[in-house]
């Protein structure tokens, strides 16, 4: 099954790759991993996104507890939780099929944030399935790049991840 | 106080208490070792190769509970530091490595002698450092003994810079009574209610086993255990790390469990109902075949890192915490308990046990002609009254000494289990030999083995550790052999050398006195000899055995209820051995 962790961490050189040697060592599986500073600079967040049964899920949140460097963490899988992961899409444009992929990225609540003769970069953020449509709606050969962010999440109501 | 960065790693490791520091220089840790010169309240032991100090520095730790503590310089100091660095995290041993680094200014730059350390020993350490501020010393020299001595024990590593060593740059230095790290807090006591659920099952078990291990003994809970094992009348077995933390002497104790444990050990655990794990981690050496472990049985673990819990074998009941302030918990619990151990139900189990251990798994050929390593090491056992410190190495030696060298006292057992590290026993036995001045300490070593740290006979007579080494030499790696004999149908590939050196005279040119006995006869004098002189290191080459193998054994693949042993239980000895 997918498991979104959440984890804060202590904002040091070195400790994305302690989490990140963890993974390979033990060969569990990161479908993605973001991190970036909180609020308090001193802390990191990171949102990993990984496949396993209940029982490897289990080991990786315990030996990801073990690293010194890691404060909290939360397995959102158990709660119920919002997700949103952001793309940039840049497409090819040509006079004729400039409209339907401005109307197509409409739909799916993209922004077109660069514009140039043959070309448009679109923004789109939602959840991970939402981008993959997008993505597949689009003409294969249309697409010059793609970036994902990753999915970033947190749980729903008043409680929150925090020291 | 105004110091340096060097004097202020050494004047750390004063304030630690640190009594010696085994380590080897080199061009990032000179400034370092300019500070060490200065003082003499740390003792600097000068190994003749880095994998030795870290060695050396873990069986201290064994020996006596505290940490170990090592200094190698940067580069190829540090690589060579990094196998028993992984030796120590295996078995979770709390000692501290500060490697020298190069310059700040220069790293990342493939400068002379430049290793990514914490970034090579991110995977066996429990903790590591980088160093980038002189200032930043003191604290992070706590934060590593901390951290290494604390929770479940492990190694860490500290590196710095030569630069942050520098001693023109002094700065003010105290050293921080405490820490705090906000992201790490090792468990304590037990929950009272998971507690109380497991005495409850305990109490009702017809058909029970304590299973403890490495824990115990890290966890000083040996009394603990023995007292609560004595109460219920239960028998109890040890990994091969826990051995010692249960007097083996005792007729509760059923030996050790697991590959090489005895035929009543892992046949109690195999038809157990309720198993009370202590400090263990189901390692696959004591599993056997996963999903033929232990199949009728409800286990509890107490352990303190919730990792290891559940990690093979899905328990029961699971209880994270300090092993020692747990079964306090569990005596008291057990105490007030209404329910008492059922006497019929034990009376049969232990009759049972009984049945078992009638089956007299590790005889062997005691009127062979030949030298028995069993027989060795059975001497040994008798001669130094079972009070020695006992370090090994690798092989089948190694099994030897946990099969036949009965230990009734924790920490005197100092072996290389969970990395399985040729070349631990000599160091290790200078280690403990200077942890135990007054003690008996001896090396049980293979051919094979002593060779991957010999060079080590230097620092044992530059320091004057009176050490006996045990060679049970069988020319063959014998374990490796014994392998291609089971699996491979006897194709021994690359498991002799037929170059062997002749050890007496290598003893001798290391300055120590060496033996060699070829006749079952001459063993016990040899080992009198050996102990009566009580201030040499003596090297006693025993002429094993070529063709001796250990058993019983779980081949691998198999269950606990499928054991090979030397000969069928009820058949005469010698059918198998004619
Ligand atoms: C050639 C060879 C053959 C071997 N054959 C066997 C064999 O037949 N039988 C055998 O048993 N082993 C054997 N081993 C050893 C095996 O590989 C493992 O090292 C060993 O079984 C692990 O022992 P353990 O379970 O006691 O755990 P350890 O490695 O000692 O781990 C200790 C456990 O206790 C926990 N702990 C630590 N401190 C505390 C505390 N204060 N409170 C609570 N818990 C704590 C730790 O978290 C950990 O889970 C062999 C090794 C070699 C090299
Ligand atoms: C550093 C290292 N290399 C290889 C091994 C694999 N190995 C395990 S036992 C063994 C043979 C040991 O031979 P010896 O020391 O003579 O002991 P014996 O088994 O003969 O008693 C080997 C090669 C190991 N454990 N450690
Ligand atoms: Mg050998």
């Amino acid at each position: 099954m997918r498991h979104i962790i959440s984890i804060l961490i202590e904002n040091e050189a070195g400790a994305l790759s302690r989490v990140a040697g963890l993974f390979s060592a033990r060969g569990y599986n990161i479908e993605s991993l973001t991190v970036a500073p909180t609020e308090d600079i001193t802390l990191s967040r990171m949102t990993l996104v990984t496949r396993g049964n209940e029982e490897v899920i289990e080991q990786i949140t315990k030996q990801l507890n073990k690293l010194i460097d890691i404060v909290k963490l939360i397995d959102l899988a158990e709660t119920s939780h919002v997700e949103r992961e952001l793309m940039l899409v840049k497409v090819k444009t040509s006079i004729e099929s400039r409209e339907e992929i401005k109307r197509l990225s409409d739909i799916f609540r993209g922004k077109v944030i660069d514009v140039t003769n043959n070309s448009y970069v679109i923004e789109m953020t939602g959840a991970s399935d939402k981008l993959d449509a997008f993505v597949n709606a689009l003409d294969e050969s249309s697409i010059i790049e793609t970036v994902r962010s990753g999915p970033t999440s947190m749980s729903r109501g008043e409680h929150g991840l925090h020291l | 106080m105004e110091l340096s960065g060097g004097q202020i790693v050494v004047q750390c490791l004063k304030d630690e208490g640190v009594e010696y520091l085994f380590g080897y220089p080199g061009g990032a840790v000179l400034h370092l070792y300019d500070a060490i010169f200065h003082q003499d309240d740390v003792k600097h032991i000068l190994v003749r190769h880095e994998q030795a100090a870290t060695h050396a520095a873990d069986a201290y730790a064994r020996a006596t509970g505290k940490p170990g503590v090592v200094l190698v310089t940067s580069g190829p100091g540090a690589t060579n530091a990094v196998t028993g660095i992984a030796t120590a995290y295996m078995d979770s041993i709390p000692m501290v490595v500060i490697s020298g680094q190069v310059p700040t200014a220069v790293i990342g730059s493939d400068a002379f002698q430049e290793v990514d350390m914490v970034g090579i020993t991110r995977p066996c350490v429990k903790h590591n450092f980088l160093v980038k501020d002189v200032k930043d010393i003191a604290e992070t020299m706590k934060k590593a003994f901390y951290i290494a001595t604390t929770g479940r024990p492990g190694p860490v590593v500290v590196d710095i810079p030569k630069d942050i060593t520098d001693p023109n740059v002094k700065v003010t230095y105290k050293y921080p009574k405490k820490v705090k790290i906000r992201s790490y807090s090792p468990a304590t006591k037990g929950h009272p209610g998971q507690i109380k659920k497991a005495v409850d099952l305990l109490l009702h078990a017809h058909r029970p086993m304590i299973y403890s291990g490495g824990g115990v003994v890290l966890g000083e809970a040996s009394a603990e255990l023995t007292e609560m094992t004595r109460l219920l009348n239960y028998p109890i077995t040890n990994t091969l790390m826990g051995l010692g933390a249960y007097p083996a002497t005792d007729k509760q104790f059923v030996g050790m469990l697991g590959m090489h444990g005895t035929y009543e050990a892992n046949l109690a655990m195999h038809e157990s109902d309720v198993i009370l794990a202590i400090g263990v981690r189901f390692d696959d050496r004591v599993t056997g075949k996963l999903a033929e472990f232990c199949p009728h049985a409800k286990i509890i673990h107490i352990d303190i890192d919730p990792a290891s819990i559940s990690k093979t074998v899905k328990v029961d009941i699971p209880i994270v915490g300090e092993v020692k302030l747990v079964l306090k918990q569990f005596l008291n619990e057990i105490k007030e308990h209404k329910k008492k151990p059922s006497k019929k139900a034990l009376e049969a189990w232990w009759s049972q046990i009984e049945q078992w251990r009638d089956a007299n798994c590790l005889e062997f050929d005691r009127d062979s002609e030949q030298i028995k390593p069993q027989a060795v090491v059975e001497e040994l056992y008798k001669i130094t009254k079972g009070e020695a410190y006992i370090t090994s190495d690798v092989g089948q030696h190694q099994m030897y000494a946990a099969q036949f060298y009965h230990f009734d006292k924790p920490r005197r057992w100092i072996n290389s289990g969970g990395l399985g590290t040729m070349g631990f026993g000599l160091p290790a036995a200078i280690g403990a030999k200077l942890a135990h001045p007054d003690a008996d300490v001896a090396c049980i070593t293979g051919e094979a083995s002593i060779q991957m740290c010999i060079q080590e006979l230097a620092t044992a007579l530059q320091y004057n550790t009176p050490v006996k080494i045990i060679n049970l030499n069988n020319r063959y790696m014998g374990m490796v052999r014994q392998w291609q004999e089971f699996s491979y149908e006897s194709r021994y590939s690359q498991s002799y050398m037929d170059t062997i050196p002749d050890f007496v005279a290598l003893a001798e040119a290391y300055g120590h006195v060496g033996i060699r006995v070829e006749k079952p006869e001459d063993v016990r004098p040899a080992l009198e000899k050996a102990f009566a002189l009580k201030d040499r290191t003596v090297f006693i080459d025993f002429m094993t055995d070529r063709t001796e193998n250990v058993y019983p054994m779980i081949e691998s693949g198999k269950g606990h209820q499928e054991m090979t042993l030397r000969v069928a239980p009820g058949t005469p000895l010698d059918r198998e051995l004619a």
